[in-house]
């Protein structure tokens, strides 16, 4: 940490991790290191440990051996939750007494709000920011429970982008969600990697995302097998052919 | 009638029971717990037989016994093992009939467990209101200034720990207040309905609100209502007022879903489904464009995601859509 601007901490630095889960090692032996303003993909087909991998790297999981450190810190000791934001692996939005979209959003920023303090104003324009950055700020006085599972899951995207977090941890956020608010997604993104921000995610089908994606990391068994650049069987991002004189077509 | 002592009492204590009741009720209801306070009811009743046999007040053991309980069924929840489920229903039935022996051996008949099972509107003392007081503020001060941190464990616990909360003090927090709840509301509801009182005024409140912030007002407006209503009539009629607040609470429910159930039809009525997308975004027919120098081809494995398109398939493509034709690729 001698010179911030020429050895930056990694965001991410995952050292030799297993985890186990019931009895069994779902992650054997993991590393990964992830630079600040990188883009991961985490691929692998289901049950190869993605998200337990996630969760682990945001201290929902302990290790059985190995550490993670987030900025530098080891993870159970880290405290700055408020450059962290989280989406988990598609879970309902909705708990058993209604709640509003604003609400659901708003918890994303209790991070940097102290005990006994009630909502700012610019708590309450930050949420309806991350709101309209999901194209759901028309949607902000009905309940979560009444919306349809995409637009949940565009909740549970806002709730994590409202604290404007360095580092956005992605369980599959675009899961269920239709292609074209999947593309506001990815501006979304976009703008926060230009603007410096890391992000990690796991994808199936990384659609519009594709394009912003600097490296991908395959899982197999708990096991990384492939770690390097997006590769075409892998993140769908081909040699892109269109080049500036080829876009948008002709018409004939 | 108000200017009877023990009726003022009685008033005080049923006014704050009906506030902190469906206050720590909406947190237990929201985390899908609604029975949780009727267990800790349950332990309590041996908390009460400890303070008539050892000759303490009543409140303070049972306190004290309800926080320890609630404490082990908040450690045995977070474990979340099978066995968890058995050791709670042990504890719950070693509650009561630990309760009724203790009670029995302090020498009082069934008559004095009536009292903290149904509550009571003449045996609400001076110092066991001055309890009550201190405890049920203490229990709206949290519920209302831990707010949002309380309402982001309820509402994903997992996110919550990732905002970085001490999630599991917070849980022990909800618990402890439970508990203290339960013996707030021992005298005026009792120990076997105070449970009631928790979740009615809850679910009576989501039939006709939206948001958690209203849920949780609207609950406690109609703890409040059913609670006072509840004391009066219950000194009109000389019953016990845990039942009559408790059906006067039920009776609200109803009232609330017929009315709930009658408001939603006439707003759909009203506001029927927005068109969101006016079929014009599928133009028809398709103009042909052609891209050109597209060096891909597309193939079902190739990794683009596919989308039907009437009787052909369209690959995505960095935001828009291939489809083959011939020997080149138009967009769609
Ligand atoms: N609570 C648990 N107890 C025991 N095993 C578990 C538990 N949760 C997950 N596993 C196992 O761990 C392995 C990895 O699960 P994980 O959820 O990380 O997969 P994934 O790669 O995210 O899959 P998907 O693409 O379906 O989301 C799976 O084989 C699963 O059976
Ligand atoms: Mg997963
Ligand atoms: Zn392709
Ligand atoms: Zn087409
Ligand atoms: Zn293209
Ligand atoms: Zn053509």
């Amino acid at each position: 940490m001698t010179d911030p601007a020429q050895h930056p901490t990694p965001a991410v630095q995952v050292t030799d991790l297993s985890v186990d889960l019931g009895g069994r090692l779902v992650l054997r032996g993991v590393d990964l290191q992830i630079r600040q303003g990188e883009v991961v993909a985490v691929l692998g087909t289901n049950g190869s440990g993605k998200s337990t991998l996630i969760r682990t790297v945001v201290g929902l999981l302990p290790a059985a051996r190995g550490e993670v450190r987030l900025f530098g810190q080891p993870v159970p000791r880290f405290r700055q939750w408020q450059r962290v934001g989280y989406v988990p692996q598609r879970i309902t939005a909705a708990g058993g007494v209604p709640a509003t979209v604003q609400e659901v959003v708003s918890s994303g920023l209790l991070s940097r709000r102290r005990l006994f303090r009630p909502l700012k104003a610019a708590d309450r324009q930050a949420a309806e920011h991350a709101l309209e950055l999901v194209d759901m700020a028309d949607r902000r006085k009905d309940g979560v429970a009444e919306l349809s599972g995409g637009q949940q899951q565009r909740v549970l995207i806002a709730r994590a982008l409202v604290s404007d977090p360095d580092l956005l941890i992605l369980d599959e956020p675009t899961a269920g969600v239709d292609l074209a608010s999947q593309a506001i997604f990815a501006d979304a993104i976009r703008e926060r990697v230009a603007g410096g921000s890391t992000v990690v995610m796991v994808s199936h089908d990384l659609g519009p995302m594709d394009a912003l994606i600097d490296r991908s990391v395959v899982l197999r068994r708990g096991r990384i097998v492939y770690d390097g650049p997006p590769h075409a069987s892998q993140t769908h991002a081909h040699v892109h052919p269109h080049s500036a004189d080829d876009e948008p077509g002709w018409l004939s | 009638m108000f200017q009877l002592e023990f009726m003022q009492r009685a008033l005080i204590a049923g006014l704050l029971t009906g506030l902190s009741a469906p206050a720590i009720g909406t947190y237990l209801v929201q985390r899908r717990l609604s029975l949780m306070g009727d267990g800790i009811g349950h332990i309590a009743i041996t908390g009460v037989a400890l303070g008539l046999l050892t000759g303490t007040a009543p409140v303070l053991t049972a306190v004290l016994v309800a926080i320890a309980g609630a404490t082990a069924i908040e450690l045995v929840r977070a474990r979340g093992k099978a066995s968890g489920d058995v050791a709670l229903a042990l504890l719950f039935y070693g509650g009561i009939a630990g309760g009724v022996l203790l009670i029995g051996l302090a020498g009082q008949g069934a008559a004095t467990l009536n009292t903290y099972l149904f509550g009571s509107l003449t045996t609400v003392s001076q110092s066991d209101l001055y309890v009550v007081v201190g405890l049920a503020v203490t229990v709206l001060v949290v519920a209302i200034g831990l707010g949002p941190q309380l309402f982001a464990v309820c509402q994903d616990e997992e996110f919550a720990r990732v905002t970085g909360l001490r999630v599991q003090l917070l849980n022990l927090l909800i618990a402890v207040m439970a508990a203290v709840t339960v013996t707030v509301a021992m005298r005026t509801v009792g120990l076997l309905l105070v449970s009631a009182l928790m979740v009615v005024p809850v679910a009576t409140a989501q039939q006709v609100t939206r948001s958690f912030r209203s849920t949780f007002i609207t609950a406690c407006a109609i703890g409040v209502t059913a609670c006072v209503a509840g004391i009066i009539t219950s000194y009109n009629a000389n019953v016990a007022p845990g039942a009559t607040i408790v059906v006067l609470a039920l009776a609200g429910f109803v009232v609330a879903a017929v009315v709930g159930t009658l408001l939603r039809r006439r707003h759909a009525v009203s506001a029927p489904l927005a068109d969101e997308e006016p079929e014009v975004d599928i133009p028809e027919p398709a103009p042909h464009v052609v891209s050109s120098a597209h060096a891909h081809a597309h193939n079902p494995a190739c990794g683009h995601p596919k989308v039907e398109h009437d009787d052909h398939v369209d690959y995505v493509h960095d935001g828009h859509l291939h489809a083959a034709h011939g020997d080149h690729w138009d967009e769609h």
